[in-house]
């Protein structure tokens, strides 16, 4: 049988989803005699391959650029799982969203930085950063979402629980084992 | 003489105290219903609506901390109905302010969190709010942050009913509304506190906390503020 295909992505998280994800121990190599991981910032591939069948996204839809990688995501995949607090409710990313935009970034870059002599004014940068969405919001905003894994960052047994069910074909039940925080 | 009533809890025969509630009853023969503003030892308000029961013969649920017990009530504590209810009710109340478990101090200790999690809500299905909340950290001990708040009143009832100062209060209405310390001023200047601090170990969740903890590392002693009503009551 062909192995399953697992695609992962980090929007606007911390990464420590997908170290936990590295914590699975020895459980890594139950679901890698599974699955392959196709995509994500554990392997090489440049771009979100077709037919991926668990898609595993950590982080807030928090950029134009976060947007974009969720839609694509999506259509090139079967079951999307939203990993930990930041995709499941919007969590430390979140609490800019009372903020405007505007003021936000230039608190940051303009207000919150030091002028040195002989360097460029401190401005807001725009090159090669994509744009910041009004507000950073829970993946199921974004997309539709088949499994939400809350936790920040979510635990080993929970994640290693959630993909040995979805490579089984059986809809994960998180039980005893959900935990926001 | 206390009158006895007999009540049916799921199904089973309860020899009951008239006058007590639903709750009461149901806690004394460990059959679990959810309750947030209800705590031991101060006055019943039903206002989170979590404790919501199906009585045979009422259409409507009732809520089991300020229903009282009649001669042959039948009460369900849970249906399909009430489940979604109730989990409707806790997403509604984290959608409403900032709750942020990963950086709060009571994460792992919540009973809002606890709910949650219980109830299988692994994620919230309405839109945040995202209001801007401000924190209160004029009193030389105690923390109110505002984004965590459920307005519960707990620690309304625990300042007034308890230690007899009633700082607190809720002001204003609907999504409006906001604790508030001696009419508006901050907790640090009111006068009125006796910096006792039994509104911090009473409220739920992390919207008051002792200064000084870090998060996940906020424990409060809810028994111990419950306890000082029924050795009042003893005397
Ligand atoms: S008060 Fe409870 S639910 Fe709210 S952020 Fe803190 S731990 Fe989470
Ligand atoms: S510390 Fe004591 S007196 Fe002060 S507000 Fe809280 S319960 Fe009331
Ligand atoms: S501060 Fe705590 S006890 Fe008081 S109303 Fe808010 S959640 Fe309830
Ligand atoms: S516990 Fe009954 S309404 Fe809150």
């Amino acid at each position: 049988m062909d192995k399953a295909k697992i695609g992962t992505c980090w929007l606007d998280g911390c990464s420590g989803c997908h170290m936990s994800l590295l914590d699975l121990d020895e459980g890594i190599v139950a679901v890698l005699e599974k699955a392959d991981i196709v995509f994500g910032p554990l392997v090489d591939a440049q771009e979100w391959p077709e037919g991926v069948d668990v898609a595993v996204i950590e982080g807030a839809v928090s950029s134009q650029d976060d947007l974009k990688l969720a839609k694509i995501a999506r259509v090139r995949s079967k079951v999307v799982v939203a990993l930990g607090d930041c995709a499941v409710t919007g969590n430390v990313p979140s609490m800019r969203n009372g903020i405007p935009t505007r003021k936000l970034l230039e608190r940051v870059y303009v207000e919150g930085a030091t002028e040195r002599p002989g360097t460029e004014r401190p401005g807001v940068p725009t090159d090669g950063v994509p744009a910041l969405l009004k507000q950073a919001q829970p993946l199921h905003s974004a997309i539709k979402v088949d499994v939400h894994v809350p936790g920040c960052p979510p635990k080993p047994s929970a994640i290693l629980f959630v993909l040995s069910e979805l490579l089984e074909g059986r809809e994960p039940d998180l039980g005893s084992k959900l935990r926001f925080g | 003489m206390t009158d006895k009533v007999k009540v049916r809890i799921d199904g089973e025969v309860i020899a009951a105290t008239a006058g007590q509630t639903i709750l009461e009853v149901a806690r004394a023969h460990d059959k679990y219903i959810p309750a947030l503003c209800y705590m031991e030892g101060l006055s019943a308000v039903g206002a989170c609506r979590l404790c919501m029961v199906e009585v045979s013969g009422v259409a409507r649920l009732l809520p089991a901390c300020t229903t009282p017990v009649q001669e042959g009530l039948a009460v369900a504590t849970t249906s399909p109905q009430i489940q979604s209810y109730r989990k409707m009710v806790i997403e509604l109340l984290l959608v409403e302010r900032n709750h942020v478990c990963a950086v709060c101090v009571s994460s792992g200790h919540c009973e809002l969190q606890t709910l949650a999690q219980d109830h299988g809500v692994t994620h919230v299905r309405y839109p945040y709010n995202y209001p801007r909340l401000s924190v209160d950290t004029t009193h030389p001990r105690y923390v109110l942050d505002h984004n965590r708040c459920v307005l519960c009143s707990r620690c309304v009832r625990t300042c007034a009913e308890i230690e007899g100062a009633h700082v607190w209060d809720i002001a204003g209405r609907g999504i409006h509304s906001r604790l508030v310390s001696e009419l508006q001023r901050p907790w640090g200047e009111a006068t009125s506190c006796t910096s006792c601090g039994k509104c911090v170990q009473a409220c739920p969740t992390g919207a008051m906390a002792e200064k000084g903890w870090g998060v996940e590392e906020m424990t409060k002693q809810r028994a111990g503020v419950s306890r000082l009503t029924s050795m009042r009551e003893g005397q």
